[in-house]
């Protein structure tokens, strides 16, 4: 396995690039495509990635790179990789998405590639929002956020769904890996991609990655914040190799999901009422992933014998 | 009607912005904390901490713009964010 110390010095994307100062997408970007070497041909929809990597007349691409529209990276790298193998190129497609482009506008054209299982790499860079067009909520905001689709008023504060669970979605394509990654994890990181890189068929990389406007927060605190989103349960590291879930990493102890979010302007308006509710469903989704068989209710915030209510309180804002 | 197709065609030829120039505090350095780990050339979003040959590493200033990951992330506190220009 690689190690950090081994990954090659040469920026595959280069500085000069004009993302944000401290953006969680040119970080996990710069690292991925590090690790996934010279042998990649990149393909990055509308996003942000694709304004800051490549603004006209410049590159920040050092492999192959091809853009064309919103909504269709898994039909791109599907016919990409087509042509590499017609053309008896040892070279692997690789899709740099946003959760818009992924959760939302892109499912489809992902999962077909996914259900087909092409011999390519899936990345969705998930800041939660449409960033590049001026944070509108996407399928992957959080509950509570404030976006400028999801403002904060008096009768409604911020976003009122809970983030969608794509893992799930794209899992139940059955295909060879899914993994979740947080760059303020990097030996998890950087070994995932790696693993990636040496399975065949259809490989998604979903990756946590923090944005300074979009989430109100000081740019010096990006990797800390994604390592808070671990300690919370609001970000969870695992992987699903043909079918069989592994937990990559597990925190000691649960945080509040509090400390999580005062870190960020979007949630700073939760009311405690608000916060209560995310802070249910993240123990819900805890117990579920962190709990072994037999073992007990791991969550220590909300007390167990209180989880009904958060079945019950889903029912009433989703439906059974 | 002429149809015009623009490319970019230089790889890696985003180093022509020099966005070092944003920055309104930058890191320094100190190398007597340093135990020269490498966190903060992992973290840069930039790209631009570079490992000397000593071991040690410093930012590319042309292009460092002053996030403060890397000062905010050593486990050392061998790096301080100081205003520019004082
Ligand atoms: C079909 C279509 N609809 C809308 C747009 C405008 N648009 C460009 S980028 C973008 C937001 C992308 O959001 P996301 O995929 O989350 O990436 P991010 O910018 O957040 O990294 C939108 C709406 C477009 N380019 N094409
Ligand atoms: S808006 Fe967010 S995702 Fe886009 S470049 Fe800035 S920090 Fe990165
Ligand atoms: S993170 Fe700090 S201690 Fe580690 S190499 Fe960088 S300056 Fe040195
Ligand atoms: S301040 Fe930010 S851009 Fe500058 S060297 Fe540190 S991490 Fe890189
Ligand atoms: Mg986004």
């Amino acid at each position: 396995m690689i190690t950090i110390k081994e990954l090659p010095d040469e920026n595959l994307f280069t500085a000069g690039h004009t993302a944000c100062p401290g953006c969680g997408v040119a970080m996990s970007i710069r690292n991925a495509i590090r690790v996934l070497g010279k042998d990649t041909s990149v393909y990055v929809p509308a996003s942000c990635a694709v304004v800051f990597g490549t603004t006209f007349p410049y590159g920040a691409w050092k492999v192959p790179f091809f853009h064309t529209a919103f909504e269709n990276t898994g039909a791109c790298i599907t016919g990409m990789q087509a042509a590499f193998e017609k053309k008896g190129k040892k070279v692997t497609a690789v899709g740099f998405a946003g959760d818009g482009g992924t959760y939302d506008i892109g499912l489809q054209s992902m999962s077909g590639a996914a259900e087909r299982n092409e011999d390519v790499i899936y990345i969705c860079l998930d800041n939660e929002a449409y960033m590049n067009t001026g944070i509108q909520r996407s399928g992957g905001t959080p509950f509570g956020a404030w976006t400028t689709t999801t403002p904060v008023g008096t009768k409604v504060q911020g976003n009122r769904r809970f983030k969608k669970n794509l893992g799930e979605i794209v899992a139940a394509h059955e295909i060879p890996y899914y993994a979740t990654l947080s760059i303020g994890h990097p030996l998890d990181f950087i070994r995932k991609v790696e693993k990636a890189k040496n399975i065949k068929g259809f490989r998604f990389l979903h990756m946590f990655t923090p944005c300074i406007p979009g989430w109100k927060m000081d740019p010096a605190k990006t990797v800390e914040v994604t390592k808070r989103a671990v300690e919370s349960g609001m970000w969870t590291l695992y992987e699903v190799e043909n079918g069989e879930k592994k937990i990559t990493f597990k925190p000691g102890k649960m945080k509040s999901v509090r400390d999580y979010l005062m870190m960020q302007g979007r949630f700073r308006h939760m009311s405690d009422e608000d916060i209560k509710k995310l802070q249910m469903w993240v123990c819900k989704k805890w117990n579920l992933h962190y709990k072994e068989k037999g073992a007990p209710e791991v969550c220590e915030i909300v007390p167990p014998e209180e989880h009904h209510a958060v079945t019950e309180e889903h029912r009433e804002m989703h439906g059974p | 009607m002429k149809l015009v197709i623009k490319t970019v065609t230089k790889p890696g030829s985003t180093r022509a912005n020099k966005t070092g120039a944003w920055r309104s505090f930058m890191p320094v350095f100190d190398h007597k904390l340093c135990s020269k780990c490498g966190i903060c050339a992992i973290y840069c979003p930039e790209g631009v901490v570079y490992k000397l040959e000593n071991g040690f590493f410093e930012p590319d200033y042309e292009y460092c713009k002053g996030c403060g990951i890397c000062a905010n992330e050593c486990p050392k506190k061998a790096i301080k964010m100081v205003l520019e220009g004082k």
